[in-house]
């Protein structure tokens, strides 16, 4: 019954991507691509992962905001680009490739919650007791994976440098 | 609450930045409870599905909902870029300060020392060492850190001169 519920989520969320890539204007294919966000958060919560759920809405809303902040602002409010036909076939071409190449290796992917691998199980079992974190999902990235957590509170780090620095107040000439 | 004492220091000028009235009055109530779920997310990371960065995120949204409320220049008095900048810096040492005792603590770099040696009664708010502590860290990080992003995005506009896009600040 959930996979019924992701797959009809998933085509939902085919569609919307669809329209916010054809729409012409900006405001439009910015709310499809909110649409296509908050879906995935719905999938993930049928997934059962709750912290990834509400990562995936915040971040969601955030980036809507300034997005649409930014669309509205400026002057650019429709896209005028008409889409040829070449491109297209090659489009389709490489989807048959893909689907093709790929059509092994997804039916070999396990089912969801099944075969989990040993370090998950590592994780699962041993998580509580070595960490005292009833969070499984904190007491991996922040105990088990904290050098990751730490490399990646860098890349936020050097990416706002890089905003502020970009547009800071006063524009060398 | 700083907020309303920002608001009735400027109110008696009709200002024409920010949204109407309703609006306004409905941010002042709105941002200071969603301020309050940021800061519940975040403690409460450890034991409940959340952590730093979507507790950092939701901080930093109670933040811009103000910026775009009340117009920019009702938040310099909550949160100037200065102390944003020196936020986002604090989180990062907090989190490279806590990660590397460790080593003099006697654990492996990483390591989660404070569990190790006193190890406290499980499912509390004061619990799982330091975990709790490198949540704050990030969500102090993340929260600066975005807000950052979206002023400086938002004091920049992109006028096309000509053939060239320029961009220029308002301040």
């Amino acid at each position: 019954m959930t996979e019924y519920i992701i797959f009809t989520f998933l085509v939902f969320m085919i569609l919307a991507a669809v329209a916010a890539l054809e729409s012409k204007d900006l405001l439009s294919s910015i709310i499809s691509i909110g649409a296509v966000g908050f879906m995935l958060s719905v999938v993930f919560l049928y997934l059962k992962a709750p912290d990834i759920a509400i990562v995936q809405v915040v971040v969601e809303i955030l980036t809507l905001i300034i997005l649409i902040r930014v669309t509205i602002s400026r002057d650019i409010r429709t896209i005028e680009d008409t889409r040829n036909f070449m491109p297209f076939a090659k489009n389709v071409i490489l989807l048959f490739v893909l689907a093709v190449l790929a059509a092994r290796a997804i039916g070999l992917l396990p089912e969801v919650g099944v075969n989990l691998s040993k370090v998950a199980q590592y994780y699962l079992l041993r998580g509580f007791e070595e960490t005292g974190a009833a969070n499984i999902v904190s007491a991996v990235i922040l105990d088990y994976r904290a050098y990751d957590t730490l490399g990646e509170a860098t890349i936020l780090f050097t990416a706002i440098l890089g905003a502020v620095v970009i547009l800071r107040r006063k524009a060398k000439e | 609450m700083k907020l309303s004492e920002a608001k009735s220091a400027s109110g008696g000028s009709k200002e024409k930045n920010g949204m109407s009235e309703i609006v306004k009055t409905v941010c002042n109530w709105i941002a200071g409870f969603i301020f309050l779920f940021g800061c519940y997310i975040t403690a409460y990371g450890h034991l409940t599905p959340g952590g730093g960065f979507a507790g950092g995120v939701i901080l930093a949204a109670s933040f811009i909902l103000i910026v775009l409320s009340f117009g920019k220049d009702k938040i310099s008095p909550l949160l100037p870029r200065k102390r944003a900048e020196m936020i986002e810096a604090a989180g990062g040492l907090i989190f490279i300060f806590s990660v590397s005792t460790a080593i003099y603590a006697g654990a492996s770099f990483c390591g989660n020392f404070i569990f190790k040696k006193w190890s406290c009664a499980n499912f509390k708010l004061l619990s799982a060492g330091f975990i709790p502590l490198l949540n704050i860290a990030i969500a102090l990080k993340v929260m600066a850190g975005l807000f950052l992003v979206f002023f400086v995005l938002s004091i920049t506009r992109v006028i096309l001169e000509g053939e060239k896009l320029k961009m220029v600040k308002e301040e």
